[in-house]
């Protein structure tokens, strides 16, 4: 919109644009040749979302909601949600999520959640952006922990009581943490 | 006669106009399966005394000159799921076509409306800025020709323990080399303000998967942008319409489709997509993660794989050469599986984290031969061997394969795909 009212701006307002831009033009030029961020100058249209939901969970687990679920609670809902493509067990060929414990580093390394990957978080993060495959975002926050618990307890991680929520899940130590080398 | 510069047949990379040979006039090679074009000597050629065809909106290729895609794979639980390759075979010069890009999505292509898209910038920044596609259209912006690969390209020559009897783009087709137009990253970081955490950033899709990755700081203020045209054109839907991040010179995933949001964070995310996907298992049973940077890397494009030598004479043997660390300095070319080499001339302006055409002539009288390219790029990077490189990682790791692609020529002039 504000690209069209541009174009309808009269001559006296076009005059004192230009008269503001050279200056500008200048002050810019300046201060981005001390900052070596070229020559552009650039228009700062970025404004304050009226709503936005921070969805990108890390280990620190600081974006995780509020909710709760255990393995217990989670059973059905992974047997109705999840049981199609990765297996009763989690060891579905192709899809498998549990399995493979003390397979890496061996000549035959197989990768699961339980054998590989190195947070919990990362469980939660994922069920929530992109799981059910057909069906992604769909689970609330307490469904999407009793997944993450059962998950978790189909790989003998936790037990099928623990309750999953914002604080306990970040405690969670995966067994394969240790096997990663980070960025240098 | 022709200088010989290296066994079995290899002449001199300026030799190619000067070469004599039986049969010179024979053409471009074509893959034993492509149809074959019947010829009717006997009509007339209704081109030269019919008007053709009226003008249209957006154009098509030639009914003789179709390109596909190969190797559509789909997952067998999400058909939006999986990758298709760009057919090298079928392409010459460095740039691909919009429509033979190859892709890789992890839960289809979105069908994205830009009106009510927006980018979110938000985290450890001094303050949260969203950005429609408007707003974006009207930053400046720059263009560049980048290469763009897959972080897993010729996982076939990984995985299987017999060489795959397939096409260079079968084998090799998740790369692809684009002129990329967008609004430099920094310029939208600087305007909400880092602030002294903003160690990373984390870049998220609107696709349903909604990919996730993270990039160091270092790297996402270097040359990455929001990329909203390509070769000319906005993106396509398959290539994140309407704006996705670009990273040059990094594994491709990291370069999110679709971007909606940027988290500026004190640490990575360590997402699903960086931690069980896209980290590269070591023998010892360590894993690298964030081993973004694709590795130098060459490709004989033709003669390639499914070919066949329908003539004795002077052949152009032409590929494509990049490295994620620079610009490529110079492709040698065995004719004889590596014995000897002989240096092919490069022909690309673009010559950095873009894609290098490279050519030398080879002289073929029904000799075999195993075909063979090793790049080396400006920062010194030599391309490693098959062995070399599969040695580097656990067996079965399919993440930043860079080794030597080599074509078996036999008597007969068939092309296949061999490890050698």
């Amino acid at each position: 919109m504000y690209m069209r009212n541009r174009l309808f701006l009269n001559h006296l307002q076009l005059a004192c644009l230009t008269l503001l831009t050279s200056l500008s033009v200048t002050q810019v030029y300046a201060a981005d040749s001390a900052s070596k961020l070229g020559l552009h100058l650039k228009p700062a249209l970025g404004h304050t979302p009226d709503m936005h939901v921070d969805s990108i969970i890390s280990p620190d687990g600081l974006a995780l909601p509020d909710g709760s679920g255990s393995a217990v609670e989670g059973k059905d809902l992974y047997i109705e949600e999840c049981a199609n493509c990765h297996g009763n067990s989690g060891k579905k060929p192709g899809n498998a999520i549990a399995g493979g414990k003390g397979s890496i580093g061996t000549d035959q390394p197989f990768k699961t959640v339980g054998s590989y990957w190195p947070h919990a978080t990362t469980l939660y993060d994922y069920i929530a952006r992109a799981m059910p495959y057909d069906k992604q975002k769909s689970l609330t926050p307490d469904e999407t922990y009793a997944i993450t618990a059962y998950v978790l307890k189909l790989n003998h991680i936790i037990k099928k009581n623990d309750v999953m929520n914002k604080h306990t899940l970040p405690k969670v130590v995966m067994p394969n943490a240790d096997g990663f080398n980070e960025l240098e | 006669m022709t200088e010989n510069v290296a066994g079995k047949g290899l002449l001199h990379r300026r030799g190619l106009l000067k070469a004599t040979g039986a049969g010179l006039a024979g053409g471009i090679l074509m893959p034993v399966m492509a149809p074959a074009l019947a010829a009717e000597p006997s009509m007339a050629k209704s081109w030269l005394t019919t008007s053709g065809a009226p003008m249209d909106e957006y154009g098509a290729p030639s009914k003789y000159a179709q390109l596909k895609r190969v190797n559509i794979g789909a997952h067998p639980y999400g058909p939006g799921a999986g990758s298709s390759s760009t057919p090298l075979e079928s392409l010459n010069g460095t740039i691909t076509p919009n429509s033979v890009h190859f892709e890789r999505h992890h839960s289809g292509i979105p069908d994205i409306d830009p009106a009510q898209h927006t980018l979110t910038i938000y985290g450890e920044v001094k303050q949260k800025l969203q950005f429609s596609y408007e707003d974006l259209l009207a930053y400046p912006m720059e263009t560049h020709t980048y290469f763009l690969e897959c972080s897993g390209n010729s996982y076939s020559n990984v995985i299987f323990p017999d060489a795959a009897d397939k096409t260079v783009g079968e084998l090799n087709g998740l790369i692809s080399c684009s002129e990329w137009t967008g609004v430099p990253l920094h310029y939208l970081l600087e305007e909400a303000g880092l602030k002294t955490d903003a160690n990373w950033i984390v870049g998220e899709g609107a696709d349903a998967a909604s990919l996730t990755r993270s990039i160091p700081m270092q790297l996402a203020t270097k040359n990455v942008m929001v990329a909203l045209y390509q070769n000319g054109e906005p993106l396509r839907p398959a290539q994140g319409y309407p704006m996705r991040l670009f990273v040059p010179g990094s594994e491709g995933n990291i370069s999110v489709k679709w971007l909606q949001n940027i988290k500026v964070q004190k640490t990575a995310a360590y997402t699903k997509d960086e931690t069980s996907k896209y980290s590269d298992l070591h023998v010892d049973g360590k894993a690298d993660m964030f081993s973004l940077e694709m590795g130098v890397k060459s490709l004989i494009t033709s003669p390639s794989g499914k070919m066949k030598l329908n003539r004795k004479g002077v052949y152009e043997i032409s590929g494509l050469a990049w490295s994620g660390a620079g610009g490529i300095k110079q492709v040698e070319v065995s004719a004889d599986g590596g014995k000897s080499w002989a240096t092919a001339a490069l022909q690309s302006e673009h010559r950095t984290l873009s894609l290098m055409r490279f050519r030398i002539p080879w002289q073929w009288e029904g000799q075999t031969a195993v075909l063979q390219s090793r790049a080396t790029d400006d920062k010194g990077n030599v391309q490693p061997t098959r062995a070399a490189a599969l040695a580097r990682y656990a067996k079965a790791n399919i993440y930043h394969y860079n080794g030597t692609q080599s074509w078996q020529v036999t008597n007969e002039g068939v092309v296949k795909n061999v490890y050698a």
